[in-house]
């Protein structure tokens, strides 16, 4: 590492937005994957007979670690490369955060443990928790990425320590409805639990092999892709004619009109992003929905879109010298990627850690290849020695 | 004096405890049996042998039983640093943040992606395809305990980074040197290898139980050579280990390696106790009162253990509380001095801040950049939060009896494992029923052995988060402790309602056995 210098003469303005990229990538990506979370919510509607809901939930339990570990890694990321947003958000919305994390606990048993005989707490409640978990993740998730915009109740002491100022920790964030920014925060939040029973719906199209599963997941695409979409266009037309929290050189934080509308002109390639991402994910839905032929291949364009449109989201939240994380109770405890993120010799040596970020893409794609040649049937439930 | 709400910060203390001892309770056995089953998998691919295939997935769906209340009671730890010690995230977050990172990026992804190779892909892949996955799901699941380890050695002993006044915190210097850590390589050994044990004991233990009840007696016999080889070459290897880690101890922490042997007053040819009964709390200060009920020493022992020579001066908790001259040993009252001068100059640096004197600020500064004022004030700022030195005195009983429990568990599974050999080889073990038991029995005293190490690695180094520079009371979140009660309670139902219902799962699949398992 002596001789190359990849990214040590990067300027840490630079490397915080690199990294801030990662993070946005990370979050894009974990917004995609709560399509096992909206499938969970779907199993009793979708599938009618014992051997139906075992395809769904088989389908979807090969599946749900790969979530649960890019939370964990979306997570750690955020430690890593913003350690004060990491402190102040994860400390201070104590309770939103433990709710959410209460309920991946749950979920991370339930697939493995639900069939097995003598399961103590029975099937029943097993499958209770996924479908808690299926509803709560993709809700207080959402509802917390929308405070990126709409900002949270706390302030940060010169020693960088952070308080929360307020003693619902996280809640009143979704909770109280005397606030305008509330419905904001919950047509995310609702949005994106709409979506991701609709990613859930498409991935069902994609990977079983059942004309009745096929017929009852298409019958409920728009039931679930309408909510969706009116619930994110509130959201987007709200935060696009919205305050937004811009800070200068010298760092300080000021209130600036149409901050997010002007991001996107000023941005023109997030603004693509956006166009594209919101285009691909409509398009996904509308053809799975209509040509019969194409059913199976709807998660394609609508799963990418779907990344497009949420990592174009946090960047118009963060870049542009924009506040990401803006506090509503003193306006220059904001955090901003300059403010909160690690020293330049971190950023520099998780950047190195960063280029192995493809061989890992590579592998997982690699190694699902070999196993989806296939796709799930009945009869494979029947003879597979490990199922749930 | 800052205020410190000590109902805050023993909640937020038992929490971190029960939730890190719980899942402390899953993971030994995942380190350990995933490389035990891809042995097994190896034998069955070069034999060719289909009863070892048998064996190989009757105890992959033991693990698998075992992985997801791993996996579960993981993620709550990872936050938890956010959650109830977000003061510990910021002050270092730049360089415990990354090695977490790094384990999600290099080792969850890994893991979690051959794992459904090896339970889903029996049928799907080829059989080296698959072989290969098994191995890879063993090295994942290490190297996740690599990075974890990483960040706790250096907490145990902090290297490679440097304060920065602007923003309060410790900044990297050194990737390097956090990452070779020796305190670190030691840790991360020791885990490993004892994490082995345990899979081991697992191991023999249930088949053991199957030779009791005269069922898959191949399975049995084929496991418990297996096991029991593997079992016995990393008893060895944690013997050594451990060794390496209380010499290390005995140079970084030796507040900690005193309280481990009930050390108050040091000595030269200090002799290592091998077991005794601690009275109760005797004061540093007085000479008079014995320490002990009995004891069983070897002499000169505890001074080779700490620095290699029979003759060395091993310091006690009274030589470090007040100091021995004779022996160049600072006294805390001295280092409690120095941390209060080393928190002025931040305090003073602030307030320059504030009134923009550029002139205190530059000054200042510079003091930070100084050598002579870093090693010999900054390098004990953690002290001027305490008044009294025998509040920075960790628990004596309880780090003495897990480490002694600790280490006399160890030589007893280095024994079975050899004994288990010798009958196994002599074709005997199957009428051994006293043994058999015996090693049934076992079982839960890895677990136990395994939980004391943590017990004397964490609750041995308190009142301190990071030796010498954070003490656990400023480390915690700003946060009401009621929240913090009541999550208690919820992971302690939780977490306990999942261990139920796993113990349950898995004692029905051993009952079930290796034919029809799996459902
Ligand atoms: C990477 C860091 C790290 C790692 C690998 C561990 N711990 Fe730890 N532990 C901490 C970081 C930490 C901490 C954040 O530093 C705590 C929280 C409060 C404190 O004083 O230290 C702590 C406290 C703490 C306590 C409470 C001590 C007390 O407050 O009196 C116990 C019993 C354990 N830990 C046990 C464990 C176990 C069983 C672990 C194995 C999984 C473990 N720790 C891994
Ligand atoms: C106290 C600090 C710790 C934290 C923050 C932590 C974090 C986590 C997390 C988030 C997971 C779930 C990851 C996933 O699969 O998606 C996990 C699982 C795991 N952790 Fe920990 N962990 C800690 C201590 C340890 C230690 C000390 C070790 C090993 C020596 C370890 C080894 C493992 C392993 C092997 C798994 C895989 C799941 C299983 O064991 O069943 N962890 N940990
Ligand atoms: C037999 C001789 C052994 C010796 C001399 C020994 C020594 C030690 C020492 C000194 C520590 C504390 C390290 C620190 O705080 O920095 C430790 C920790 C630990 N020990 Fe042992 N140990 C032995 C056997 C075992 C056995 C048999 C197990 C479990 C099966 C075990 C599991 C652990 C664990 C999990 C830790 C915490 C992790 C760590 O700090 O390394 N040890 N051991």
């Amino acid at each position: 590492m002596e001789d190359i210098k990849m990214f040590e003469n990067l300027a840490l303005i630079t490397l915080q937005h690199y990294w801030y990229a990662i993070n946005a990538l990370l979050g894009a990506l974990l917004v995609f994957l709560l399509f096992v979370q909206g499938g969970q919510t779907l199993i009793t509607r979708i599938g009618k007979s014992e051997v139906e809901k075992s395809m769904l939930i088989n389908s979807l339990g090969r599946k749900w670690e790969f979530t649960f570990t890019t939370l964990v890694t979306f997570g750690g990321a955020f430690f890593a490369s913003f350690p004060l947003f990491y402190s102040t958000s994860f400390g201070g919305a104590y309770w939103v955060w433990m709710i959410i994390l209460f309920a991946f606990i749950v979920q991370a048993v339930s697939y493995e443990y639900r069939s097995k005989p003598n399961n103590f707490l029975g099937k029943k409640v097993f499958d209770g928790f996924l479908f808690a978990n299926g509803l709560i993740a993709p809700i207080f998730l959402g509802t917390a990425v929308a405070t990126f915009f709409t900002g949270s109740p706390f302030h940060i002491n010169d020693l960088n320590q952070s308080f929360w100022d307020s003693p619902f920790r996280g809640l009143e964030l979704a909770l109280a409805l005397n606030h305008y920014s509330t419905y904001i925060n919950l047509s995310l939040g609702l949005g994106v639990f709409f979506l991701s029973r609709t990613l859930a719906l498409l991935y069902f199209m994609n990977s079983i092999e059942d004309a009745t599963i096929l017929r009852r997941s298409r019958e409920s695409l728009l039931k679930n892709a309408i909510p969706f979409v009116i619930l994110f266009l509130f959201f987007l037309i709200n935060i696009l004619v919205r305050d937004g929290y811009a800070v200068n050189e010298q760092r300080v934080v000021s209130i600036e009109s149409f901050k997010y509308f002007n991001n996107l002109i000023q941005m023109p390639v997030v603004f693509m992003m956006l166009v594209v991402g919101v285009f691909m994910v409509l398009f996904g839905i509308l053809r799975a929905y209509l040509k019969h032929e194409y059913s199976g291949k709807g998660i394609w364009p609508t799963g990418i879109g779907t990344v497009l449109t949420v990592f174009s989201l946090f960047l118009m939240a963060g870049f542009n010298h924009t506040a990401y994380y803006p506090s509503t109770t003193d306006i220059q405890s904001s955090l901003t990627i300059y403010n909160s993120s690690s020293s330049h010799y971190t950023l520099t040596a998780m950047s190195y850690v960063s280029l192995m970020v493809p061989f890992v893409i590579a592998y997982i794609w690699y190694a699902w290849k070999a196993m989806n040649k296939k796709k799930i049937d009945a009869e494979e439930i029947e003879n597979e020695h490990h199922i749930y | 004096m800052e205020q410190f709400d000590f109902t805050l910060i023993d909640w937020s203390r038992a929490q971190f405890a029960l939730t890190a001892l719980y899942h402390w309770l899953f993971v030994p056995l995942t380190l350990g049996i995933t490389f035990i089953i891809a042995i097994m998998e190896t034998i069955y691919v070069k034999t060719g042998n289909p009863e070892w295939k048998k064996i190989t997935k009757f105890w992959m769906t033991l693990f698998g039983i075992n992985f997801a209340i791993g996996v579960a009671t993981g993620i709550i730890l990872e936050f938890e640093f956010g959650t109830n010690w977000s003061n510990y995230s910021w002050f270092v977050g730049d360089i415990f943040g990354a090695p977490l990172a790094i384990e999600g990026i290099m080792a969850f992804f890994m893991e979690s992606t051959f794992i459904a190779i090896m339970f889903f892909g029996w049928n799907k892949v080829s059989k080296g395809f698959h072989l290969t996955a098994t191995w890879l799901t063993a090295i994942g699941s290490n190297l996740s305990a690599l990075w974890i380890l990483v960040a706790n050695g250096w907490m145990q002993h902090p290297v490679g980074m440097t304060f920065n006044p602007d923003t309060a915190r410790m900044e990297m210097m050194n990737f390097w040197e956090v990452l070779f850590n020796p305190n670190a390589i030691n840790k991360f050994l020791h885990t490993i290898y004892s994490s082995y044990i345990v899979a081991a004991v697992f191991v023999v233990g249930i088949s053991a139980w199957y030779l009791l009840k005269n069922r898959e007696i191949a399975l049995a016999k084929k496991s418990i050579l297996v096991a029991s080889l593997f079992g016995l070459i990393f008893s060895i290897l944690t013997v050594g280990t451990g060794d390496e880690s209380a010499r290390e101890m005995a140079n970084s922490q030796p507040m900690k390696f005193a309280a481990m042997e009930g050390l108050y007053y040091g000595t030269d040819h200090a002799p290592l106790i091998a077991a005794g009964v601690l009275k109760d709390d005797p004061i540093p200060e007085n000479k008079d009162k014995k320490d002990f009920f009995f004891e069983i020493e070897i002499p000169s022992a505890l001074s080779y253990m700490a620095f290699l020579d029979g003759d060395a001066f091993v310091p006690g908790i009274h030589d470090l509380v007040h100091g021995n001259e004779e022996q160049g040993i600072m006294s805390y009252y001295n280092k409690i001095e120095r941390g209060k001068i080393a928190k002025q100059a931040l305090t003073d640096f602030k307030i320059a801040k504030k009134e923009n004197n550029q002139l205190a600020i530059e000054k200042l500064s510079a003091k930070f950049n100084d050598k002579e004022f870093l090693d010999n004030y900054f390098a004990y700022f953690g002290y001027s939060y305490f008044e009294d030195p025998h509040d920075i005195i960790p628990s004596v009983p309880f780090s003495f009896y897990s480490f002694h429990i600790m280490v006399m568990l160890g030589g007893h599974f280095l024994i079975l494992f050899t004994v288990l050999l010798i009958f196994l080889y002599k074709e005997k073990l199957h009428q051994m029923r006293w043994l058999l038991w015996l090693t049934l029995w076992t079982m839960p005293l890895a677990y136990v052995a395994s939980e004391s190490g943590w017990i004397i690695a964490e609750m041995g180094r308190q009142p301190w988060v990071i030796q010498d520079l954070m003490p656990t009371m400023t480390a915690v979140s700003n946060i009401d402790s009621n929240s913090v009660i009541i999550t208690f309670a919820l992971f302690f139902i939780t977490f306990t309602a999942l261990l139920i219902a796993e113990i349950k799962i898995m004692l029905k699949q051993i009952h079930i056995g290796p034919n029809d398992g799996g459902h």
